[in-house]
This record gives structure tokens, sequence and C-alpha cells, in this order.
């Protein structure tokens, strides 16, 4: 079984899991979003700290499966520093990467393509992309 | 009870899932199907389907009479005085929506209370929510115990004399709870409720009898019990029912219909409306069939020493905790777990890859989540299909799982 899983559970995917980056809130954030996955449990809240179209900072906090915490971590790893605009591109990357769509390999995806595994996994896509669709909803409409 | 030969009559069973033969252990979300079930719906579709109660000719008798003849295998099935007491539904879900919005709608005032539990699935919790918002009644829950039972002390604390509805499920779909329905309805009755049952966890697995549970409404759904989905079942007591009002209003229902007001079938079915779930009843008239060729006892003493099994082999299986009752005595053939810190959607996706299905989430049960103090939990269940052997390659998958997980870790 193992080959088949080690797709799915990359050793980078394992660390974003057990040492979650940029977890907390940010207090004196701009923008904030929760969203959950209403059919397992998993929730996420995202604090964002927009200046002049530039996602200065970024956390998460929520409970989730290793897969769904990890890409949480990966992502605010990805969009913190870039243009919100850049930001939003990026998920719709990922969105492209999760229906297994091919990818621009010029894009450096960083931790993230450790993610690309998952599109294998139907009954998973939705636990990697709910971070995502928070950060893009939450950028979009979410400001204070 | 030859369970290689019950094996048999699931085509389903027969196949490998990722490369390894199929462990169906999700029973609780929905059976598998034997193939008695399956042909006799084709049957129906290939050679006499027809629409019921109306036209003259051959076919539509047929279908009417297989119709018909299904209630009168449900009534059979849960011990009805009538068949005016079995109204078919699209499942446990709209069978207590009928409850209450038809009859806790028109019954509850200010004041009023609707009494439930902790273990509740979310369709035993949302309908009563929801009607005791438009009528101003209070939602009332009775505790759990430490070992995830009711104690009859605490139903007796809950309800009062100003409750008016208490419903409770047979079996918890996460606890595995057997709940004592017969003295609960007892408790209700002395002081003036009603007696909802859910039994969309027990009708599967267990002998109902509603005569002698005495409760006035039980729900259950077809495709729990090796029947299709989209079928279900509302039995209520027929002087309640007779003044209840229709949810549904249109074809099938009607005895006149004038230009500004119309009048009723008679029971069941002025609860119809629109052509029935003709198919999906059939089948599970086939269902029970089948059931009952087995034997419900059969099959309850089979989970039972399945979930007694299950209990003692998953224990072994280091940093596992599992929750509902830990005496077998109390509980249905289902084991809700969860796996140290590694979450059980990451448990389901490890054991799916060894071809185990289970159920990992908050099984349409949030406020009993809360109440466990878990965002989330994993779960397997048992039918008259499983073996030990199903459950020894459980406990393996989870020792892997485990292992799986503290490499990567």
């Amino acid at each position: 079984m193992s080959s088949n899983l080690d797709a799915l559970y990359r050793r980078v995917i394992m660390d974003h899991y057990k040492k979650p980056r940029n977890r907390g809130v940010l207090e004196d954030g701009s923008h904030t979003i929760n969203m959950n996955n209403p059919t397992c449990g998993d929730r996420i809240q995202l604090t964002f700290k927009v200046e002049d179209g530039i996602v200065e900072d970024c956390r998460f906090e929520g409970e989730g499966c290793s897969i769904s915490m990890s890409s949480a971590s990966m992502m605010t790893q990805a969009i913190k520093g870039k243009k919100v605009e850049d930001a939003l591109k990026l998920s719709k990357i990922f969105s492209n990467m999760m229906q297994g769509k091919e990818i621009d390999e010029e894009i450096d995806l960083g931790d993230i393509e450790a993610l690309q595994g998952v599109s294998k996994f139907p009954a998973r896509i939705k636990c990697a992309t709910l971070a995502w669709k928070a950060m893009e909803k939450g950028l979009s409409e979410g400001e204070k | 009870m030859n369970i290689q030969d019950i094996r048999s009559q699931f085509p389903i069973l027969d196949q490998e899932v990722n490369g390894n033969p199929l462990v169906y252990l999700d029973s609780s979300a929905t059976s598998q199907k034997p193939i008695q079930v399956i042909e006799t719906i084709e049957k129906y579709y290939r050679e006499y389907n027809s629409n019921v109660h109306r036209g003259v000719h051959t076919l539509g008798t047929r279908a009417t009479d297989a119709y018909e003849g299904a209630r009168e295998k449900v009534r059979k099935f849960i011990n009805a005085k009538s068949i005016q007491e079995v109204i078919f539904t699209r499942g446990t879900t709209t069978s207590l929506n009928t409850v209450a919005a038809s009859y806790a709608a028109a019954t509850l005032r200010e004041g009023d209370e609707i009494v439930i539990t902790y273990m509740e699935h979310h369709s035993n919790i949302i309908p009563w929510q929801q009607v005791a918002k438009r009528t101003g009644a209070q939602l009332k829950y009775i505790p759990l115990q430490e070992d995830g039972t009711l104690s009859l002390d605490d139903v007796r604390a809950t309800v009062t004399s100003n409750t008016k509805i208490v419903s409770v499920t047979q079996v918890s779909n996460v606890l595995g709870t057997i709940n004592p329905i017969k003295e609960i309805a007892q408790i209700a009755h002395e002081h003036g409720a009603i007696m909802v049952v859910d039994g969309a966890q027990s009708a599967p697995h267990m002998k109902i009898d509603v005569q002698d549970l005495d409760c006035d409404f039980l729900a259950f759904s077809g495709h729990k019990m090796c029947g299709p989905t989209g079928i279900g079942v509302l039995y209520g007591k027929k002087h309640l029912l007779e003044k209840m009002e229709p949810i549904e209003f249109g074809g099938e229902m009607i005895d006149f219909v004038h230009l500004y007001e119309s009048t009723w079938k008679e029971l069941p079915w002025k609860f119809e409306g629109g052509t029935p779930i003709i198919a999906g009843a059939i089948g599970l008239g086939a269902a029970i069939d089948f059931l009952n060729e087995v034997g419900l006892d059969n099959i309850a003493e089979h989970e039972h020493k399945l979930a007694a099994y299950a209990l003692d082999k998953l224990s072994s299986v280091e940093g596992i905790t599992i929750y509902g009752p830990h005496d077998p005595a109390k509980r249905a053939g289902l084991v809700t777990f969860n796996l140290a810190d590694v979450h059980p959607h990451d448990v389901a996706t490890v054991l799916d890859a060894e071809g185990i299905a289970v159920r990992a989430g908050h099984h349409c049960a949030q406020p009993l989540m809360k109440w466990l103090k878990q965002a989330a939990t994993a779960r397997a269940s048992f039918y008259l299909y499983n073996t030990e052997e199903d459950i020894d390659k459980l406990t393996q998958g989870l020792v892997k799982t485990k292992e799986y997980f503290s490499d990567v870790f």
C-alpha cells in the first residue's frame, strides 16, 4: 500500500502538519475569514494584514486532517509578501493542480508541489482546497 | 446463519478495492443490497412499471398490488395494528420532519417542551429546533452518562408536565448505545407527552414491535436495511395520524378537489402526495423478506458477537480511544474510535488503501461530537455479511496506520 499512500503523505506535508507555519491569529489584521467543510467538520480561520495591495502577513487557526492543515500552512507561507492579485492567481493554479491539470513548469510552487498527489485521492481534494477557498473569499470580501 | 452463504447473495462484496478484497464496514451509513432486492427492483422496471392507484390496466394493478403488498410487509415487520399506520416516505429524515411539521407545528404552544438527547443525529435535532422556533416551544436535552448511555433518572428529571414530545434514537449511530425506548415511552406517556423513535439504526438490526414499545411515531430508512435509497417509513398511531394535516399536497393524496378547497384521502395515502416511490417500496418489501428469512434475532446475535469481538480486538491497538459503552451488552454493531493524534480522515484514507471502508467525520451528530470533545471520529459498522476476519483486517489496518504515521512523523 505504501507507494500509493506515499504519493499522498509526502514528507514535506507531514512536516507542515507537525510544525505548522504561521499558525495563530493576527490581532491587527485587516481581513478575517472563517470557513468550514460541513461534510467532515474541518474548520479554518484566516487573518490577513493587507497593505497597499500586498499581503504583508497571514495566519491560520483551525482543526482538521493532515492534508487540510498542511495545505493551510503551505498556503500562508506561499502568499506572504505577494500582491493580492498574485495570491488569487496562485489559488487558481492550485485549483487546477487539484483537478489534475497540467501546471506550467515555469511556475515555482515550492512546498505546494507536494500536494499534487492529493489529486489522485478524490475524497481528499476538499481537504486540500479548504484553506485556499477561504483565502480567496477572505481577500476578496473579508475586509474588517 | 451461514455467513459465506449470506455474503454470496451480496454481489458488491465480491470485488477488490485498491488491490485488496473489499472489507465493507460502513453499513450504518448505508447497507449493501442482496441480489433479491436488486432483481426485484429490476423486475418491476422490466415487467410491470406503471403508476399506482389509478388506471384500470393490468400493469397498473400489478404495480399497485406490489406497492401495497410492500406496505403490508412493513406493517408485519414492525407489528403495527393496521396498514393505515404505515406511511412511505423518502427516509428517516422526511419521516421525522413530517412529525415536526405536521403534528408538532399544530399542537405545540409557547411554554411546551420537546425533549431529545445529546446523542441524536442531526435529523432528530433540526426539525425540532425549527418547530420550537416557530411555536415558542423549548427544546431540552437529556444528558448522557459517562459511558454514553442514558439513565432513566435523567429522563425523569428532564421530562416534565410541560413536555409534549420526547424524541429519542433507539440506537446511537456514533456510540452504538441501545436506548431503553419502552421505559422512556412510559415516562413520556406518564407526563402526557408523545414518544417519537428514530429507528434508522435499529430497524435494520433488531426486532421492533411498535405495540410493545408503545411508541407514537417511529421513523426508519430502507437503504440501511438492505433496501434501496429514497424509501423510508413513518409509522404513527392511527388516532394521531388522523388528526394530522398532510404537509405535501397534489396528486395521489386527494379525495375531492373543488375550486377553492379539497378533501384528503384516508390514511395512509393522505400523506403520500405525488407519484409514490413505487420501485423503492417494492424493493424495501424484498429487503424485509430477505431479513425475515435470515431472521432478525439471528442478525442481532451475529452483530452483537461482532461488536464484542471488535471491542476486544480494537482495544489491543496502541493509542486507540473507543467511544460509547464498553459493555457489549449495551451496544449495537458499530465501533467509533480515534487513533492517537492521527486525524480520522487520515485513518480512513490509509484503511481505504487496504480495501477497508470506514466512515470518518462528525457522523451528522455535531452536538454529540462536542460532548465527546472531538472534532471528528472514525467509525466501523457491521451488518449480517461481516465476519470476524473483517475485524481482524481492520485491526491490522489500524496497526499499519499507526506505524505509517509514526514513520512519517
